[in-house]
């Protein structure tokens, strides 16, 4: 039986159900400190004392002027400091660090700061000062709009949302042998070991970071975890003793990153048989104090933004500014999200303008393969919309439920969407990711720096590698990421981690195979001793990409979905039910489909989530409801039957025709919701649609 | 104080301050780590363990109320329990760190719950990467019953 295609046990083995499997928090040190964080009270402002108001015997304090080299985080840009040094930009910016190994004393002790108190800046709108701004042009859209039959302008608007993996996040810092480890809940170890050498300048060259069992991440431990890291780091060198920095959650959700919030403005030309002729689309994202990895959001969410739709006109414009929020950043979907609710809600919007069916519409306009996207990517054979999109349908019996609910307060709306897989463009190309397969005395170890985060990566790695390898399953261990000990595979992000990096191992088995000359692993190592073969990426030769222009092949492959969700009102308090979600999922093939379903479901209600229940409330900068009680996220009550219909259309470039499949799932529910709430008479433009909005909301005629 | 409880099925003795909370004293005197931290407010469950029978949060829990009871944490169901298994395999676990919380709150429903039962009893539980579906067959499975037909994974 081949690994690849079934459901084989995880990897993890049983640990995480024993409680056995060892989490940041779970870990502890000779000698350890707990490390605390001292940040702002204001999102604006010059620091004009820093008083700590107690006896710090026993404590270690660090600030600004501990700095070994460079204080600035390594992203992007090199704008967001580890430490403030006076500016502050924006609430619960990082200040001062206390370590003390007494948990409660360090956190009894008061520390003051003085602040002069700047004019802060929150609205999007107003900000002059612009990270990025993005053109995408094709045809002439302005001409296409002026000759259309008819016009339809709408402005659709996405709030934060916030992670909420149910490990906060957390980091060790352990001075060792002529260096530094770092343990920790962490999506990219090599962006950290990236942001310490830059903290750390020339003169700490022995810095490894080794990833804890991770308690989740969809994006949010993308980032910030080098922030966490560089503080850790600090202290642990100026103590000499490990450092260990938890996040309590409302630390988590008021200091760290989120999704994020977003206007797009859409007008559309389409003829009156419903051809769209012109789409010209604007996207402002608030990239919030510092650049992180908004241009990259930014960038994402843009070339999504004209939906899975034909269209020889097109011009999107895109541009994320500053805010004096805490900075946005990476959550699973990277911008996709916001954009493709905006184009579906507006695509509905559009049939019915037209009086015509929406699934008409999209029917008509659809993506095939042989068309060309808004950045002039011609579609290959991988190209599903259409299939997707009938799947749905049919299955939801989509028509007669529309026609049937006419009148009741239950309904059906639809949304279809894609997802390029990996990097950006150029992107796999310019990062050289690298794989590792090294033998051991039974079998073969994979060493590479993808990271575990929940979504199955040892395991769909050693699948790929068993049916690569001809051997059994069993022989096949997964190395912990220890970025001293695993080749560079780049960033676990962009649902990268099985299209991409299980393509180089797939291609290191292969050598590997050849290698071996017919022997065993076994045989092969009790005769001639260990063997490594390591490979780097090779995206395929035919993409081609104009990063001044953003003209090309934005991906090299695109899954697509059609999420159809069947919604229940209750009249008196507004509250929308999911009853049923269907999702109707092409991802080239599954390596294996329970996990895959998991991804579906999970990503699912993320986005219902998204669509209807979680609201950050920002006050003064600040999220003021950064407690689980008051931010919610579906529970067991709240998250309807998703029905999860996985297709096929093998992606030759993946292993075994795989497609990335992990942020597909969250860029439909949102839109599917709102088109269903439509048809309940409340004209929605904005998301999560909680009560409150709905009762004070416009109605349709 | 000196505290006396059953843990794990262990008479246990242990010096705390009555008002720590049973989560710290679980994790950091007895070295029981299974039992998670995810928001220290009652709100996620990640720290449920069994307290006489009942699922409680154990970041709420002064230790103090267990003086005298019967407490039952993740590690005390050994390694080998059937539920353990069955997260594991139905995918029921994919970070993991609400599994734990999760099986303890299973642990409570009697022995032929309804999929309306296993929903209520996993209402104060939050996972933010299943969707709860995968948690849902896993526990049916154990019970000995059938899933719905959506529900059943290929
Ligand atoms: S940690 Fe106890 S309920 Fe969340
Ligand atoms: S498996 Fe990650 S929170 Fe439940």
């Amino acid at each position: 039986m081949s690994a690849v295609g079934n459901s084989v046990a995880r990897k993890d083995g049983i640990g995480k159900a024993t409680g056995a499997a060892r989490y940041a928090d779970d870990i502890t040190f000779p000698g350890m400190l707990h490390g605390r964080t001292i940040r702002s009270t204001i999102p604006c402002g010059r620091i004009r004392s820093v008083r700590l108001d107690f006896d710090t015997t026993g404590f270690t304090v660090v600030d600004h002027r501990d700095v070994p080299a460079r204080n600035a985080v390594d992203l992007i840009a090199q704008d967001q400091p580890f430490l403030v040094e006076q500016e502050i930009r924006h609430m619960a910016e990082p200040i001062l660090l206390l370590a003390h190994e007494n948990r409660e004393r360090l956190y009894a002790v008061p520390v003051e700061v003085e602040y002069d108190e700047g004019e802060p800046l929150f609205d999007p709108e107003k900000s002059q000062q612009v990270f990025k701004t993005i053109d995408i042009v094709k045809g002439d859209t302005s001409s296409a709009l002026a000759d259309a039959e008819l016009v339809v302008e709408g402005t659709y608007r996405t709030g934060h949302q916030e992670h909420v993996y149910i490990e906060p996040n957390g980091v060790i810092a352990v001075p060792e042998d002529g260096g530094i480890a770092i343990y920790g809940s962490v999506q990219c170890p090599f962006y950290v070991i990236k942001a310490l050498r830059c903290l750390l300048g020339d003169a700490h060259p022995n810095v490894r970071v080794i990833q804890t069992e991770t308690g989740g991440g969809f994006g949010g431990k993308e980032e910030y975890p080098s922030m966490i890291a560089g503080h850790a780091v600090m202290l642990a060198l100026k103590s000499g003793r490990p450092v260990k920095i938890i996040y309590d959650r409302a630390e988590d959700m008021v200091a760290t990153t989120k999704r994020h919030p977003a206007i797009v403005r859409h007008r559309t030309g389409v003829t009156r048989a419903g051809r769209i002729v012109a789409m010209d689309v604007d996207v402002l994202m608030d990239g919030g104090a510092y650049v992180t990895l908004s241009p990259t959001v930014l960038s994402r969410g843009c070339i999504h933004a004209a939906g899975p739709y034909r269209c020889d006109n097109v011009h999107i414009h895109g541009r994320t500014v500053f805010t004096n929020t805490p900075p946005n950043g990476a959550f699973r979907g990277f911008g996709a999200p916001q954009t493709e609710f905006a184009v579906e809600v507006h695509i509905d919007r559009i049939a019915e303008a037209l009086g015509m069916d929406a699934v008409e519409l999209r029917r008509r306009n659809a993506l095939r393969p042989g068309d060309t996207t808004a950045t002039g990517q011609t579609l290959r054979d991988d190209c599903s919309a259409l299939m997707v999109l009938e799947e749905a349908v049919r299955r939801t019996d989509f028509d007669r439920k529309r026609e049937e609910y006419k009148g009741s307060n239950r309904s059906v709306g639809l949304s279809l969407f894609y997802h390029g897989a990996g990097f950006t463009g150029a992107g796999e190309r310019n990062l050289k990711s690298k794989a590792r397969l090294e033998l051991t005395a039974g079998g073969v170890r994979i060493a590479v720096g993808s990271t575990e985060i929940g979504q199955g990566t040892r395991t769909m790695h050693a699948q790929i590698v068993t049916d690569a390898l001809g051997i059994p399953y069993e022989d096949v261990e997964v190395a912990q990421p220890d970025t001293s000990r695993v080749a560079d595979s780049g960033p676990t992000v962009a649902s990268r981690t099985c299209m991409v990096v299980g393509k180089i191992l797939e291609e290191c088995a292969h050598e590997m195979r050849d290698r071996l000359g017919g022997l065993s692993p076994a045989e092969y190592h009790s005769r001639h001793g260990p063997l490594t073969v390591e490979r780097m990426y090779e995206p395929p030769d035919w993409i081609e990409w104009d990063d001044a222009l953003y003209r090309g092949d934005a991906y090299a492959t695109y899954g697509w979905g059609c999420d159809v969700a069947e919604v229940e009102l209750d009249p008196d308090t507004f509250e929308v039910r999911p009853i049923r979600l269907t999702a109707v999922q092409e991802f080239g093939r599954p390596i294996h489909p329970a996990l895959a379903r998991g991804q579906i479901e999970g990503g699912t209600a993320q986005g219902l989530g998204y669509a209807l229940l979680e609201r950050v409330v920002m006050h003064n900068g600040a999220m003021a409801n950064g407690q689980l009680t008051n931010y919610t996220i579906p529970t067991t009550l709240d998250t309807p039957e998703i029905d999860v219909v996985m297709m096929e259309n093998p992606y030759p470039g993946g292993p075994f025709g795989a497609k990335g499949l992990g942020e597909l799932p969250m860029d439909g529910p949102a839109p599917a919701v709102v088109n269903a709430l439509r048809q309940l008479g409340f004209d929605v433009r904005e998301i999560p649609a909680t009560p409150e909005l709905l009762s004070a909301g416009s109605r349709l005629g | 104080m000196t505290l006396r409880f059953v843990l794990n099925g262990a008479k246990t003795e242990l010096d705390a301050h009555p008002m720590a909370r049973l989560l710290d004293v679980l994790r950091e005197e007895c070295a029981l780590t299974g039992s998670k931290e995810g928001c220290g407010e009652g709100e996620c469950g990640a720290c449920t363990v069994l307290v006489n029978g009942e699922p409680v949060c154990s970041c709420i829990i002064p230790v103090a109320h267990v003086e005298g009871a019967a407490v039952l944490t993740i590690e005390g169901l050994g390694g080998d329990h059937p539920l353990q298994h069955h997260f594991m395999n139905e995918v029921g676990a994919q970070c993991g760190i609400c599994t734990p919380g999760m099986i303890m709150a299973a642990m409570a429903l009697g022995p032929a719950p309804t999929l309306e039962d296993v929903k209520t009893a996993l209402a104060g539980n939050l996972c933010r990467c299943t969707g709860y579906a995968a948690i849902y067959r896993a526990v049916m499975k154990w019970r000995g019953l059938e899933a719905p037909p959506s529900m059943v994974a290929e």
